[in-house]
């Protein structure tokens, strides 16, 4: 067995730090700030032991200031460093969003092109478990919203592993998001495991009765659907969005002219969301192949509750999944 | 020779009134003196000057608002002759600026996604975009189809169907769908009816306006409780008046057979129904008197679906006791039909809309209807006539009970 | 360093002030002539701070300033061409027109902008200084801000920071004693803006801002400390516009003969009276150093005028960068 195919059990959690730890040998001006990531070993254990490796100027812990840390990457990148800047949530990214929309978005442009920002940021995102309605969020859709930014959705082991040292190679800031269900996530990974493109979407499932448009977390939500609907005879197309700005509109509309039916599961508030985006994406761009409306399975509108039973009812669910899918195949 | 204009002192400053000039004409002024008071929506502002020499004579009086960029005042080089100038009063300065602005170069639109190259079929029938397509690529009519889809839309299941269907052989007990030869022999069957029916039925006719403005309501009211597949339409509701009026006037119903009247005991309504290639058919609902609203809805709908497909039962083709038209879509008012014999009597039905209706001195607008009979003198005479109208027009007051 | 007497670095420092605050008198012009548009605000009165400190930094320091920054660009050696034809919003200016009067950046002398978020370039300047001295540069940044920026989070933040990672930053605070519209003494309950530092542990001082040689000589020993590696410096220049806020303020807030007393303090008079006390400097020394700056400032506004739009298809360029970075 060549060393190709050697694979190893490993989990997202250390993906991630993998990809950390090997983008720090790899890169001396690489450097990891933010709360917690050093003698704690991160919120979400992803940088245990790092410190121990690489030492307090390379993992630095910082106070809880997270515009002044995230302004501080973006100096930092300005000034010739590659930094990753951890935000632990998104939650509390709220607190740098000047940080990151005024300054590392648009710098660029302001400075008619003279000044970039090759600042990663990673952020912990999402809801489902039980931390009521300020740790729950799922903003991606804001950020995915700025011009200036790129913003990618890692859900698989693979893109854990191979997202990070490309995104560190982008001469303009992207924002990584991970679902904080995902980390204890299992399964292998080929030794030699590396980077992945940050631009495309991937099918994960093919099918021809409809196509499911999702993104992290609600990636294996709708797989499992998917599952349980082709033992009901109904095949699902399911889509990985895996970038969210730029979103990749080929991959989806291709399926869509395939299935006639598209689906898109998005953690967000419906309002105003990424899955908003996509369905008029949808109707702009592939109408004529559509045989009855998109539909959007999404948050409800309404912070998410702390009650296990009223916070699974307030997310879109395998269940929610399947029932919008045959809704949608039942018609014909 | 200058000019003292008024300035921009914001970015959402478009005017400014002129309140006090702090100089004289003629005074000897320099860069950075202040000349005058001006306010803004924000408040007073002192302006200051940027030309050198004597200020000639205020062009814009006290208390006058200007937009930003009107002169003020001309500013004299000094020794020269203070003549007065011929400004056009309130004549803006245009600033470069704002000129420029026009000369920018335009980006080009970004040119619009080309729709498919195929004509989309007009009509109201909803059907998804991919099902159109479809159907255009198989050559099948979408008025022809049934949807199945979300509200009854067509989708391709349903234009695949269509497809396979009309490609079978029709089996033998259905009406063939109407195609050329058959359509000019309905025509030649209606005309004959028609040229019969003129010949020897004594046609007489009464006209009554209803007010519909309560069965209506209660329609309303009723289709809320209802999803919108299953909600009943006002035809239905004349289609049942109609059935129970005759309860009143049984002799409107039936047949002048070998020279006598032979009232039916049940009532089957003709419904007159176009045909989409032209034509007209009036298959019979059977026993209407006896149907629900909500059965009347069903069988009225797929009645005119199956006539449309061309699946008719003979049964249908010749039951009819007596024959209602309705041509309330197509906007008339009152229509005056003909009888169909051997029936006795065709009530017809104008469009509902608002009228004038006086009632108890006062005049109000209603939605109203005209209902007008068509009746065989030889069955009945106008006093039974009007007494069917009556009915009709009373049971219509009360929808609950029909 | 080319040795220069100290009268020639005197009347440099003269010429500096005054360029600012003819470029700045024009710019008034130019606004209220629509040329310019947007926000203008201008540094009349400042001068003396962005003067004297700009003589304590290195070619090689780095700049991060407020959305006030024109004194600042012009000390730091931008072209004043250049900052014209960006208010102008030419594509020959330092910002391709992008930026406009706030935010004028200059990779060539390390200009950061331009930053029009009150306290939005302090964390800006923390990084800055935290890649030098990660990559071992003896190099300082220092951060312009405002009395007002000291309100925001940003600066305990950024104090607290730099501080606790000795990073090279020398923060400079023009105290000009009015946020906007608002008077210190509604915006801070300790007003002395200067002990502020002692609880971060960051070594702090306050320096007449009027007064450039002052200026220079404290800001000369705070850089020095920087960059010794001894960490942040905190350095408050106690200063005053003589102009409103920006161009569309009426001053409601504060009273004419509080101008007047400061206007007695005019940096370029008090330098210019020091020098001719001093034998130093004539009249017609001045006459003529005044029309020398007229002239760069006329020339600065042909430029602007003569200068040429963007084209609309670049609209979306450097929103992403174009070449792909190592």
């Amino acid at each position: 067995m060549s060393e190709q195919d050697t694979r190893r059990a490993t989990t997202y959690r250390e993906a991630m730090r993998e990809a950390i730890r090997e983008a720090l040998l790899n890169d001396e001006r690489v450097f990891l700030m933010g709360e917690d990531v050093g003698h704690y070993g991160g919120c979400y254990a992803v940088s245990k032991g790092l410190l121990a490796e690489f030492g307090p100027e390379r993992i630095r812990d910082t106070p809880l200031s997270e515009s002044a840390f995230v302004g501080a990457g973006i100096g930092a990148a300005l000034g010739g460093m590659r930094p990753i800047v951890e935000i632990m949530t998104i939650n509390f990214s709220l607190l740098a969003i000047d940080q990151i929309l005024n300054n590392a978005a648009t710098i660029l442009h302001m400075s008619g092109g003279q000044f970039n920002v090759p600042l990663v940021i990673r952020m912990a995102t999402g809801a489902g478990r039980q931390l009521a309605a300020q740790h729950a969020h799922s903003l991606e859709g804001w950020y995915a919203h700025i011009p200036g930014l790129r913003v990618v959705s890692p859900a698989t082991l693979e893109d854990a592993r191979g997202m990070l040292a490309t995104a560190l190679r982008e001469p303009d800031p992207v924002i990584i998001f991970e679902h904080n269900t995902l980390y204890n996530l299992e399964g292998t990974l080929p030794e030699n495991a590396g980077p992945v493109d940050i631009d495309s979407a991937r099918v994960r499932r093919t099918g021809s009765d409809l196509t499911i448009i999702t993104y992290s977390a609600s990636l294996f939500k709708s797989l499992e659907a998917a599952e349980s609907l082709a033992r009901e005879g109904i095949e699902a197309e399911v889509i990985d969005l895996r970038s969210l700005r730029p979103l990749d509109d080929a991959t989806y509309l291709a399926s869509i002219a395939k299935t006639h039916r598209a689906l898109i599961v998005d953690e967000g508030w419906r309002s105003g969301s990424i899955a908003a985006e996509i369905s008029a994406r949808i109707m702009e761009q592939g109408f004529y192949d559509l045989d009855l409306p998109v539909m959007r399975l999404c948050s409800a509108e309404v912070p998410i509750p702390y009650a296990r039973h009223m916070e699974e009812a307030a997310l879109p669910q395998v269940a929610s999944i399947i029932a919008a899918a045959k809704r949608m195949v039942a018609h014909g | 020779m200058g000019e003292f204009y008024m300035p921009s002192l914001g970015a959402d400053m478009e005017a400014g009134t002129l309140v006090e000039w702090l100089v004289k004409p003629g005074k000897r002024v320099k860069r950075g003196d202040i000349v005058a008071t001006v306010e803004t929506q924000k408040g007073l502002f002192e302006i200051e000057i940027f030309e050198e020499g004597l200020i000639g004579e205020p062009l814009v009086q006290t208390g006058e608002k200007v937009p930003v960029g009107t002169v003020l005042a001309m500013v004299h080089a000094e020794g020269a002759q203070v003549t007065p100038v011929e400004v056009a009063p309130k004549a803006a300065k245009t600033p470069i600026a704002e000129t420029t602005a026009e000369q920018l170069p335009r980006a080009k639109p970004p040119s619009a996604a080309a729709p498919p190259p195929f004509s989309v079929p007009s009509g109201r029938v909803a059907s998804s975009p991919s099902a159109r397509a479809l159907a255009a690529e198989l050559g099948v009519d979408l008025g022809a189809i049934h949807g199945t889809g979300p509200h009854g839309a067509i989708q391709r299941s349903d234009v695949e169907l269509a497809a396979r269907a009309t490609s079978q052989e029709a089996p033998a007990h259905k009406e063939p769908a109407p195609s050329g030869t058959l359509q000019e022999g309905m025509r030649q069957a209606i005309a004959a009816a028609m040229s019969r029916s003129n010949r020897e039925i004594p046609h007489y006719y009464l006209e009554m306006d209803i007010d519909m403005s309560r069965p209506l309501r209660w329609l309303e009211t009723e289709n809320l409780k209802r999803p919108i597949r299953e909600r009943i339409l006002p035809a239905v509701l004349l289609l049942k008046a109609v059935a129970t009026a005759l309860g009143d006037v049984p002799e409107l119903n039936g047949f002048w057979i070998d020279n006598r009247l032979q009232v039916s005991p049940e009532a089957h309504i003709g419904f007159a129904i176009a045909l989409r290639n032209g034509g007209l058919i009036t298959p019979a609902i059977h026993n209407v008197d006896r149907l629900t609203l909500a059965e009347l809805m069903t069988a009225m709908g797929e009645l005119i679906e199956r006539t449309r497909a061309g699946r008719l039962r003979s049964s249908e083709m010749s039951d009819a006791t007596i024959t209602m038209t309705n041509l309330g879509d197509l906007g008339v008012k009152t229509v005056f039909g003909v009888i169909y014999p051997p029936q006795v009597a065709l009530v017809a039905f104008g469009r509902i809309m608002e009228r004038p209706w006086a009632e108890n001195g006062m005049l109000a607008v209603r939605r109203c209807v005209t209902a007008t009979l068509a009746a065989d003198h030889r069955a009945t005479d106008g006093h039974r006539g009007s007494q069917f109208l009556e009915a009709l027009g009373r049971y219509l007051q009360n929808p609950e009970k029909l | 360093m080319k040795k220069e007497n100290e009268k020639e670095r005197l009347r440099r420092f003269l010429r500096e002030m005054l360029l600012i605050r003819r470029f700045e008198e024009k710019s008034a012009e130019l606004y209220s002539a629509m040329k310019i548009r947007g926000f203008l605000h201008l540094y009349i009165g400042e001068e003396a701070v962005a003067v004297g400190v700009m003589e304590a930094l290195t070619p090689e320091d780095a700049v991060v300033a407020t959305y006030r920054e024109h004194g600042q660009a012009l000390a730091r050696g931008m072209s004043p061409n250049a900052i014209m034809a960006e208010m102008y919003g030419k594509q020959e200016g330092c910002s391709r027109g992008r930026g406009g009067s706030m935010h004028l950046f200059d990779a060539a002398t390390r200009f950061y902008g331009g930053n029009a978020i009150v306290g939005g370039g302090m964390p800006l300047s923390l990084g800055l200084a935290q890649a030098d001295k990660m990559q071992g540069k003896a190099r300082v940044t220092c951060c312009f801000f405002g009395d007002g920026a000291v309100a925001e989070g940003e600066f305990h933040e950024s104090m607290n920071l730099a501080s606790l990672w000795k990073l090279p930053v020398l923060f400079i605070c023009e105290n000009n004693l009015y946020a906007m519209g608002t008077a210190i003494r509604y915006t801070q309950a300790v007003q002395d803006l200067a002990s502020k530092g002692a609880g971060y542990g960051v070594q702090s001082s306050s320096v007449d801002g009027m007064d450039v040689e002052a200026v220079e000589d404290a800001a000369r020993k705070a850089a020095e400390y920087v960059r010794q590696g001894n960490g942040p410096y905190f350095l408050e220049c106690r200063t005053y516009r003589f102009r409103p806020h920006s161009m569309f303020d009426t001053e409601l807030y504060r009273g004419k003969d509080e101008v007047e007393e400061w206007k007695k303090r005019d940096p370029i008079s008090l330098l210019s009276q020091r020098l001719k006390d001093e034998g130093l400097f004539s009249d017609q020394e001045m006459a003529s150093m005044e029309r020398d700056v007229a002239g760069e400032i006329e020339a600065a506004v042909a430029f602007a005028e003569a200068g040429t739009w963007e084209p609309v298809q670049d609209l979306t360029r450097f929103v992403y960068s174009e070449k792909r970075a190592s």
